[in-house]
């Protein structure tokens, strides 16, 4: 049994916010896993605006970018939006090595990512 | 094993991620052991992380019966981790830029520019089925 997705899911508004809770999110498994949610939770809601939290995470690999653009493109398709929040300098400096800072709009807190959506 | 004067750690394990994970865990703690700071020890996990996922993903196709040898050396000068794989080995020169706009949504292909920006040094054998990776240790 696949173990249970360390996320933790709240509702601003219309606006879904998603912690993720691992410290580290670089093997193959805690992304799948993590990536089963995400995707079930996109079914659930099509044109979902999902905002999400990295303040615990500490570690990132090549393979969880990958699942951040497969979501993105998803999100997209079903016209919603994905924003990426509290990212660590030394994860950020990943995002901008691979230039997925121009694919992703992140910001600094969440707070900032929720108030984006109110202008 | 001593290869350039340095004392060479070695392990092989089957293709199996929690596997991967001791084996990047026992590589971590020598580092830290021997005093690396925080961002060496960053750019380490990072980039045993890849070489690894790699090695069982793309080199041996996540046949669990095909091996992964690592040896590493941890110097108070400079940390060398070799991890190979016993897939048929690719080019990494024929890898595309995944940077450049027509590849940025690609989900895969980061990983080898990840270990080049973190390590001093990623190095490939010819058949391109062995990484060899150097981080040096610059505060020494």
């Amino acid at each position: 049994m696949a173990p249970t997705p360390k996320i933790l899911i709240k509702n601003a508004g219309s606006i879904t916010v998603l912690e993720l809770l691992d410290e580290e999110i670089l093997d193959e498994a805690t992304i799948n896993n993590i990536s089963d949610s995400l995707l079930s939770l996109i079914h659930e809601r099509p044109q979902i605006h999902l905002v999400v939290s990295f303040v615990r995470v500490k570690h990132l690999s090549s393979m969880a970018l990958g699942m951040l653009i497969r979501l993105n493109k998803k999100i997209e398709e079903g016209k919603g939006t994905l924003k990426l929040c509290d990212i660590k300098p030394s994860l950020q400096e990943i995002f901008h090595i691979t230039k997925l800072d121009k694919l992703f709009e992140i910001y600094v807190t969440c707070e900032m990512a929720l108030n984006s959506y109110a202008v | 094993m001593i290869m350039n004067g340095a004392s060479f750690q070695t392990v092989q394990i089957n293709s199996d991620f929690h596997l991967a994970k001791e084996v990047e865990d026992q590589i971590i703690s020598a580092a830290q052991t021997s005093g690396y700071d925080e961002d060496v020890i960053f750019a380490l996990r990072l980039s045993v992380e890849e070489a690894l996922s790699n090695a069982i993903r793309h080199g041996n196709a996540y046949d669990v019966k095909k091996k992964v040898h690592v040896r590493y050396s941890v110097s108070p000068d400079r940390i060398d981790v070799y991890v190979s794989d016993e897939g048929r080995g690719f080019d990494p020169g024929g890898v595309p830029d995944p940077t450049a706009p027509e590849n940025l949504e690609n989900p895969s292909g980061r990983g080898i520019m990840l270990m080049r920006a973190y390590m001093n040094q990623v190095e490939f054998n010819d058949a391109g089925n062995e990484v060899h990776l150097v981080k040096l240790n610059q505060a020494s």
